[in-house]
């Protein structure tokens, strides 16, 4: 991964603060895929249970349920990833400079 | 026909959750182009994202922004029509040039700090080729937009039910906002996250769509029934099953012939002429945050392009067999009047959609609607972000109003946005003239794309091609493809004349050879008569006047294998011959 973590402390003259700079924060596209997928997933989850799972047009299986659940665990993975491995946004990076 | 001014006619379903999902999606698209619209100051941040991506972004932002409309609905429609030799657009046409781009082109690429393809032309040949190269891109990106859009719109339309003027400019202003508000990296995040959505929306219908079909058995021997029932319409059911010699894709009648067209004028000239330099997909990894992230780029994206027509192509050929309607069409060899169609009457563009219409619930359909909107904007933001680069750098900076501050050319580049977008809704018009999108796109790619790559590799390699070469090995590869454009039967519509007994793929295979050709002859015979650059001058533009650790990443060598990029390539192009094998 290029992520490598040679980025050093964040500029503390760039922080953002408040409530943009929390989202900021967060602004890791890895979470931004996490979010969504697990939102996804949550849905067809619910769907999955509670909804009429149209069996007619599926052909037999459960399809929202089946799709809540692998989007859920793929959403689950991209948030532990983003978690596990942070990155500085906006930090400087070696050797460019404009 | 009277398709869908009322919503109780509209041809897909949908309920409040499907909406729900729909809605969540644009949610997120804004908010993404609001939050990359802080913090970023200049213009390499707006145009090139501040050279600051991971490869695995870029990379996934670079299929991201070729999986739009274009190649969904595209790759299904030949899918459903022509079956598995449209997987040559992939393992062919694709996967080998992107592999060329990241191990040979991207070093002079990135290395040489340009901000556009067209400015690298400027730099190597000067100002002829670069405007023409700059003015065609330009011009392409436009019509391009105007599929992407034209094709959005036609889902909306099929969806809501809305005209389809009022859908197109509905649509037009969602993309419009997302790339004025956040430049390059809003386009290539939303690229990213678009990626996960797409496949999330087209594997669990390729799924459903095999469970139901009876597996691949089960499709093959759908095909070969379908195919034995209508001998004098449908192309024979090993053509469809097999993806080589592929003579239904091209057209031609002599197998040998056939793999010829496919490996020269799809596989070299088109696909490196549309890979390698389009600015569109360079762009993309011109963001990464170094020379090895840049390379690695198109060879990460490598990976998850072999294994797109398995989203694409085989929903594509299910559907043929599986929708009644679509099923019908192609028994009556594509001519039969059937309603039903986004935009009318039902043809092959359709394929995906009856798909989801047949098979998904709500819920998962939402999910399905939700990736293709999300593809055609992908591919729309793609050429409109590729254009307003262009335009602001390369024509208006270059030619028009030079030695302004930076703000400037932004702001510039957010009105380039504004009239891209405007002038798309304009080619949409003309792109719904077309029944079947891919041969129109390729059309366009053989006159525009193929000289480039020979007048690129020429200049790469050989230090002796002179500034005159460049920019008239250009035109008159060209006006090569043109001549053979109108020669042929019905690839320009009514300009062509029918002289040449070629029509459709095949086509356009034949008039990007000649481009490559011609292209090819006439730099080399103008380079002999004219003079040459200076040597100096071609430092980082050239091979052989480029030192080897400019070319390279220093930190590279102390990697593992999987992060750097040669091993990584080989990897890769094995994987895509096991597939050529195994299909």
């Amino acid at each position: 991964m290029s992520t490598e973590s040679n980025q050093a402390e964040p500029d503390q003259t760039k922080v953002n603060k408040g409530l943009l700079g929390t989202l900021l924060s967060l602004f890791d596209i890895r979470n931004v895929i996490g979010a969504l997928l697990s939102i996804y997933g949550v849905i067809l989850l619910l769907m999955g249970l509670f909804g009429d799972p149209e069996v007619e047009k599926t052909g037999g299986p459960n399809a929202n349920l089946w799709a809540g659940i692998v989007l859920l665990a793929i959403g689950a993975i991209f948030i532990a990833w983003g978690v596990l491995r942070p990155v500085v946004p906006d930090a400087p990076h070696p050797g460019e400079k404009e | 026909m009277h398709t869908g001014i009322l919503a109780a006619d509209t041809l897909i379903q949908a309920n409040a959750v499907d909406y729900l999902l729909i809605a969540i999606y644009f949610a997120f698209v804004l908010g993404i182009g609001f939050l990359a619209s802080r913090g970023m100051s200049s213009s390499v941040d707006f145009f090139l994202s501040g050279r600051s991506l991971p490869a695995w972004v870029t990379g996934l932002a670079f299929i991201s922004a070729n999986l739009g409309a274009v190649e969904i609905m595209g790759m299904s429609a030949t899918g459903a029509q022509l079956g598995l030799p449209t997987v040559h657009y992939f393992w062919i046409g694709a996967v080998p040039a992107m592999l060329f781009l990241g191990v040979v082109m991207m070093p002079f690429y990135y290395g040489s700090k340009v901000r556009s393809v067209p400015e690298f032309m400027k730099r190597r040949f000067g100002t002829g080729a670069h405007l023409v190269n700059a003015i065609s891109f330009a011009v392409a990106q436009l019509l391009i937009a105007g599929i992407n859009l034209y094709l959005l719109g036609s889902i909306v339309h099929a969806l809501l039910g809305w005209p389809l003027w009022v859908a197109l400019i509905v649509a037009a202003l969602i993309v419009l906002s997302y790339i004025t508000l956040g430049g390059l990296k809003a386009a290539i995040y939303n690229e990213v996250l678009q990626f996960f959505v797409i496949v999330a929306a087209l594997l669990p219908l390729t799924i459903l769509g095999l469970y139901n079909v009876g597996g691949w058995d089960g499709l093959a021997s759908k095909i070969e029934g379908a195919a034995a029932a209508n001998p004098d319409t449908v192309a024979p059911a090993a053509d469809q099953l097999n993806s080589w010699p592929g003579a239904a894709l091209t057209g031609f009648s002599s197998d040998i012939l056939s793999v010829v067209g496919i490996v020269f004028g799809l596989g070299f000239v088109l696909s490196f002429g549309y890979w390698t330099t389009n600015f569109v997909e360079v762009q993309r990894a011109m963001a990464a945050d170094s020379i090895s992230a840049a390379r690695k780029t198109p060879i990460i994206g490598a990976f998850p392009k072999m294994f797109v027509p398995f989203i694409t192509i085989l929903p594509g050929m299910i559907a043929a067999v599986l929708v009644t309607e679509l099923a019908d069409f192609k028994a009556s060899g594509g001519e039969a009047q059937i309603a039903g169609g986004a935009g009318g009457n039902v043809t092959y563009n359709d394929s995906l959609l009856l798909l989801m219409r047949d098979l998904l619930p709500n819920g998962l359909l939402g999910l399905a609607l939700a990736g293709l909107l999300a593809a055609f904007m992908a591919g729309m933001a793609a050429n409109v972000s590729a254009f307003n680069t262009v335009v602001s750098f390369d024509l208006i900076q270059e030619y028009i109003i030079k030695d302004r501050p930076d703000e400037f050319y932004v702001r510039l580049g957010r009105w380039a946005t504004v009239s891209a977008t405007a002038i798309a809704i304009f080619t949409a018009a003309l792109a719904s003239n077309f029944s079947n999108i891919m041969d129109y796109l390729q059309t366009l790619f053989g006159f525009f794309n193929a000289p480039l790559f020979a007048t690129f590799i020429l200049g790469m390699f050989w230090k002796r091609m002179t500034a005159t070469a460049g920019w008239t090995g250009l035109v008159s590869g060209t006006l090569a493809a043109v001549l053979v454009g109108i020669l042929s039967e019905g690839t320009l519509g009514g300009l062509s004349v029918g002289v040449l007994p070629l029509s459709g793929q095949g086509a356009s295979f034949v008039a990007a050879g000649a481009a490559f050709v011609v292209d090819i002859v006439v730099s080399v015979i103008v380079s002999l008569v004219t003079k040459p650059k200076p040597e100096g001058s071609l430092k980082g533009l050239v091979y052989s006047e480029t030192p080897k650790e400019d070319l390279v990443d220093a930190e590279n060598a102390g990697r593992p294998w999987y992060a750097r990029p040669v091993p990584l390539a080989g990897v890769a192009l094995v994987m895509v011959i096991i597939l050529n094998v195994i299909f």
